[in-house]
């Protein structure tokens, strides 16, 4: 599906009629268009939203599902804002979607945007991410990632004029062990699922604790095998979280199979944190701070929902390029694009910091909140832990680690 | 022992107190979370009382004889015309939604609004209670300010990043000049030449001048110790002699002091935790800072730069105004003069 969302002002009949005001005189048509065509009024900035359909399992809990819109009514959200910052400067904007099935081509998906898309703001798992941005048609694209947390998209398998608005998985285990650091519960059980997710969510949870000086004192691993938790849980998780002293149960379970019912159900009273209990998140319902409430009112009128992480990761893509444009004051992709990409430019984004991407691995910096469903229980980066640039740059892989070269100028 | 008790007390004392000195200077404060106003007694800098007022308090200011408060109540969609002797509601101003901050023209009775969630500027006669105009402005419209010729009136817009420019006679936005990320609040000059702007999250305030509407100086902070990002600018205090600025700056704990000539800082004076808004009596001896996490209005004295007391209020104190004695005017946050 195609879906026009943005207003535009001219469109692709643009041409004809200016040539027809010209050649053949001022119809009635060609004033408008003349009217329309202000000296003022640049041309929109074209962005375009690519989401790949995903299945998603059914919630255990009677949660509610994950919305099919998840990500789309960020940047829609994003689109209007811009849109009504940009009145004021003769800048305006465009967003068209376009959702890949299940086992589309997602570069087929990505032909269908037109010629030379130069922002799309992606939602899409890694492999999806590295097809597209290894396309020599896309070899002039930006694109925004806003749905892979995958630290290899960052590390190894980075990519020049690819951007991460969404966290990585390292980010979110920083931000968690570095709250076990500051409480002092540094021992902990790692129980992973059965899903690759899981083990990277794992994997980064390890590296974070190697990080920061936390122990993981024993791991097990837990398979649901499409059994109902619900009715074992009591019994069923004792065994996998029995271990050695340990002050939390961290949960490596990315798709919700089994990690809500662990949930005081653990042998030994500590609390759960990872993808469920307490959770490491770039946004969420408790957030409320920093003038987020408004971000949240905002886009509650326009989705009828609940804005989530990947919501906020597309509203944030957005407003970059909006930002951007209106700092450049212009909406020349060439001009947008290298202010986006410089590291001299910095973006608000309701978290009481400027936002910027990082200069080694397109990253965008920003504080990860700890959360459970009631409350926002910290926000990282920690106090405590410091930076020489920011305490921001705490959070994820640093600059002399980063195993990303595709930002590296030559020489 | 109920929680009516000491207010009842309280309520008496500062009656009494009124009664005994009459001139008693009193510094109001909004406390956000408690929807209430706390009263500070400008000689013994104690809280005097404290009354309840609509949800959400945020801006306040005084008419011109200090015998009317007005009070941004966001939560409750309305401005609250309060007698501030007894704290009773005389009656709600239509005020368009989720008012945040606002400015009394020089002329005593119109008031410019900033609706924070629906990008409006809302101007209504305070005498006749009409809304006069409703004015696109920016995403998330914050702080106010009226010229001192009462001719232009500037709205912030926190998502936007701009100061809007409206047209007082005409009540129309004409122009709009971009600052920095999130700009919070606005101030002019006591000459009206310079209007100063905060910009919270780029963490500068930009020197306007008010005739071409362009940025003239973008004045930057740094405190030893203190990561950049910490250094957020809020309120904005100017002198009437246009030798100084004070600067609030947010969870740095800190007021910036600034030479309103030359735009060099020249100190930092440490505060409560989180401050927000300034206000300084109209002698300029004394000014009032709003600390939103320490739930405290930290007392500074002027001539030495330095805090003398800090006087625990309400949770999350925010807006504060220095009730002016009878046909003097007033400087107070969120309520440029």
């Amino acid at each position: 599906m195609l879906a026009r969302l943005g207003k535009r002002q001219g469109g692709p009949l643009r041409a004809t009629p200016r040539r027809k005001a010209c050649g053949v005189g001022l119809s009635l048509h060609g004033l408008l268009w003349l009217a329309l065509l202000s000296p003022a009024r640049a041309e929109p900035l074209a962005i375009h939203y690519l989401e790949r359909r995903v299945e998603r399992p059914t919630p255990l809990n009677n949660e509610d599902p994950i919305p099919d819109d998840e990500g789309l009514k960020g940047a829609e959200l994003g689109l209007k804002d811009s849109n009504a910052t940009g009145r004021f400067v003769s800048l305006n904007f465009t967003l068209d979607s376009r959702v890949a099935a299940a086992g589309e081509d997602i570069r087929a998906a990505f032909r269908t945007l037109g010629e030379r898309p130069r922002f799309v703001v992606l939602n899409a798992p890694a492999e999806d991410v590295l097809a597209l941005a290894d396309m020599p048609e896309a070899e002039g694209t930006v694109f925004l990632n806003v749905g892979a947390p995958d630290s290899r998209l960052r590390e190894a398998d980075c990519r020049p004029r690819l951007l991460h608005v969404l966290p990585s998985r390292a980010m979110l285990a920083d931000a968690l062990v570095q709250f076990l650091a500051y409480k002092r519960w540094t021992r902990i059980l790692l129980l992973s699922g059965p899903a690759p997710a899981d083990a990277l969510y794992a994997e980064a949870v390890r590296k974070s604790a190697k990080k920061f000086g936390a122990r993981i004192v024993a791991e097990s691993r837990f398979d649901p095998q499409g059994g109902d938790t619900r009715d074992t849980a009591l019994r069923e998780f004792v065994l996998p979280t029995r271990g050695p002293e340990h002050d939390v149960v961290a949960v490596a379970d990315e798709a919700g199979a089994f990690g809500a019912n662990l949930v005081y159900n653990t042998a030994a009273a500590r609390p759960v944190v990872g993808t469920q209990g307490l959770t490491p998140a770039a946004w969420g319902r408790p957030v409320e701070a920093w003038a987020a409430v408004q971000l949240q009112t905002r886009f509650r009128r326009l989705a009828g929902r609940a804005m989530r992480p990947i919501d906020y990761a597309g509203w944030m893509a957005v407003h970059a390029l909006g930002e951007a444009a209106v700092q450049a004051r212009s909406t020349d992709p060439e001009k947008v694009a290298e202010l986006v990409l410089s590291p001299r430019f910095e973006v608000g984004g309701f978290k009481g910091r400027p936002l910027s991407f990082r200069a080694w691995d397109g990253q965008l910096r920003q504080p990860v909140f700890l959360l459970w469903p009631g409350a926002v229980t910290a926000t990282a980066p920690i106090e405590g832990f410091q930076h020489h640039r920011t305490e921001l740059d705490t959070l994820g892989p640093d600059e002399p680690e980063s195993a990303c070269r595709a930002f590296r100028k030559p020489g | 022992m109920s929680r009516a008790a000491p207010l009842r007390l309280l309520l008496c004392a500062g009656l009494l107190g009124l009664a005994g000195s009459a001139k008693s200077q009193e510094i109001f404060v909004s406390n956000e979370r408690d929807n209430t106003v706390s009263v500070i007694d400008g000689a013994t800098l104690e809280v005097t009382r404290s009354f309840p007022v609509g949800r959400r308090p945020r801006g306040l200011t005084f008419s011109r004889d200090g015998r009317t408060l007005y009070v941004c109540a966001s939560d409750s969609d309305a401005v609250q015309v309060i007698d501030p002797d007894t704290g009773a509601l005389r009656h709600n101003l239509p005020s368009g939604e989720d008012p945040e901050q606002f400015a009394l023209a020089p002329d005593d009775r119109t008031l410019f609004i900033a609706n924070e969630e629906n990008a409006t500027t809302t101007v209504v006669d305070a005498q006749t209670r009409k809304v006069l105009a409703q004015i696109d402005v920016g995403i998330e419209p914050e702080g106010m300010a009226v010229s001192p010729d009462g001719k232009t009136a500037v709205t912030t817009s926190e998502t936007t990043n701009m100061v809007h420019w409206i047209d007082v006679p005409t009540l129309t936005a004409i122009d709009a000049t971009p600052v920095g990320q999130r700009p919070r609040a606005a101030a002019f000059s006591a000459d009206g030449r310079m209007l100063w702007a905060s910009s919270e999250i780029g963490g500068t305030v930009a020197v306007i001048d008010a005739a071409t509407r362009k940025v003239v100086e973008t004045i930057e902070f740094a405190v030893k110790g203190i990561a950049a990002d910490r250094l957020q600018p809020v309120g904005i205090t100017l002198t009437g002699d246009g030798r100084f600025a004070f600067v609030a700056l947010g969870p740095s704990d800190r007021v910036a002091v600034i030479d309103a000539k030359t735009y060099k800082v020249l100190n930092y004076i440490l505060v409560g935790r989180r401050v927000w808004q300034l206000a300084m009596t109209p002698d300029e001896t004394r000014l009032f800072t709003t600390n939103g996490v320490s739930g405290d209005v930290t007392v500074i004295d002027v001539a030495t730069q330095r805090p003398i007391r800090s006087v625990k209020v309400g949770r999350f104190p925010w807006g504060v105004a220095v009730r002016p004695a009878s046909g003097t005017s007033e400087r107070s946050a969120g309520a440029a003069p």
